[in-house]
């Protein structure tokens, strides 16, 4: 349910640096880690998108794996289900090297000739 | 008209955690601690919170700010406490938010003497997932799972049982009445948060409950440290 509140956080921070362009698609990163159900973002994003310069813009998404790092052994590995235990030591001293990404990582605007420059 | 890619690598919650470590700072000046306490509806936030508040917990002047998609059925409960309780309802929105994120939080916080709390307990909305997303400005997180929930729920809600410090099992009264190994619940809790503190209650029985209260006790303390 919280789908509505990232839409609309991803709806802000494409119209941030739109400047006022107007959207046609946005493309963000989601980590497996994160609780983000993407086919409910898509739903919502199209609903808070209306009225702003994101009306009509297609959001596409990269789906990005959990991947842990375990610090003593210099061990990384992917995770598909909550295992954060080291498969070697079995310690905990494990940090997310990937797929806590909840992030925009593009967007794509039309540009009128000789106008606004690019802020990127 | 020409179509440009514009890279913006951005966090879709920058705004939310900008908001809250603005109320951080707040609390930093006011000198208060802030736990952002979070459960499924109905594991007992808010019986555990009368069960510790009601006692009081020494040395520490608690305040609670009280979350809910409606009503103040649980604000007037900890009303009857005699402790400082402001009520938040998300119901303004669509229907009802299902969390409290940074800036609902800012929005009560004109109606809370910080100045005469030294640790405010944020009761999150009754939720499994939404409310691990987004930051408040808290100092410590804490989880309460109830045994009535089953014993698997570290593996289904794996966010939520990772954005927190302290594990509460709630409802040890009830063992006896439902299918709930506690030796499995921490092995899979083991597994999607090695060596996360666990504390097991009965906010009815009163079993535990100094533990926490214990553990609440201290985190003015480890808060100031961390500053």
């Amino acid at each position: 349910m919280h789908e509505l509140s990232v839409s609309s956080a991803i709806v802000d921070t494409a119209i941030k640096h739109a400047a006022g362009r107007s959207v046609t698609s946005v493309h963000v990163r989601l980590g497996t880690l994160r609780q983000v159900v993407p086919s409910s973002l898509e739903f919502f994003f199209e609903i808070v998108a209306r009225d702003t310069v994101c009306e009509g813009a297609a959001l596409t998404y990269e789906i990005v794996l959990g991947r842990l790092r375990c610090a003593p052994c210099a061990v990384e590995w992917e995770v598909d289900q909550p295992a954060f235990r080291c498969p070697e030591c079995r310690g905990s001293d494990v940090g997310v090297v990937a797929g806590n990404e909840l992030e925009v990582e593009s967007i794509e605007v039309d540009q009128k000739e000789a106008a606004l420059p690019c802020t990127a | 008209m020409h179509r440009v890619k514009v890279r913006v690598v951005e966090d879709a919650l920058d705004a939310n955690n900008t908001i809250a470590q603005a109320n951080r700072a707040d609390f930093d000046r006011a000198e208060v601690a802030v736990v952002n306490l979070m459960s499924a509806p109905g594991a007992g936030k808010t019986t555990l919170l009368e069960a510790v508040l009601g006692p009081g917990i020494d040395g520490v002047r608690a305040g609670v700010l009280e979350g809910d998609v409606a009503g103040s059925l649980d604000a007037d409960r900890l009303a009857d406490l005699h402790i400082p309780v402001v009520q938040l309802n998300t119901d303004a929105g669509f229907g009802g938010e299902c969390h409290l994120d940074a800036n609902m939080v800012r929005s009560a916080l004109p109606a809370l003497d910080l100045e005469a709390l030294d640790l405010l307990i944020v009761e999150n909305v009754g939720n499994l997932v939404c409310p691990a997303e987004f930051r408040i400005g808290e100092d410590a997180r804490i989880m309460v799972a109830s045994v009535a929930e089953g014993q698997d729920k570290p593996l289904k809600y794996p966010l939520m049982f990772r954005a927190c410090e302290l594990v509460v099992v709630n409802k040890l009264d009830l063992l006896e009445h439902v299918r709930f190994d506690l030796d499995k619940f921490r092995y899979y809790l083991d597994q999607v948060h090695p060596d996360v503190q666990v504390i097991a209650t009965s906010a009815y029985t009163g079993e535990g409950v100094d533990e926490l209260r214990a553990w609440l006790a201290g985190v003015p303390a480890r808060a100031r440290v961390a500053v």
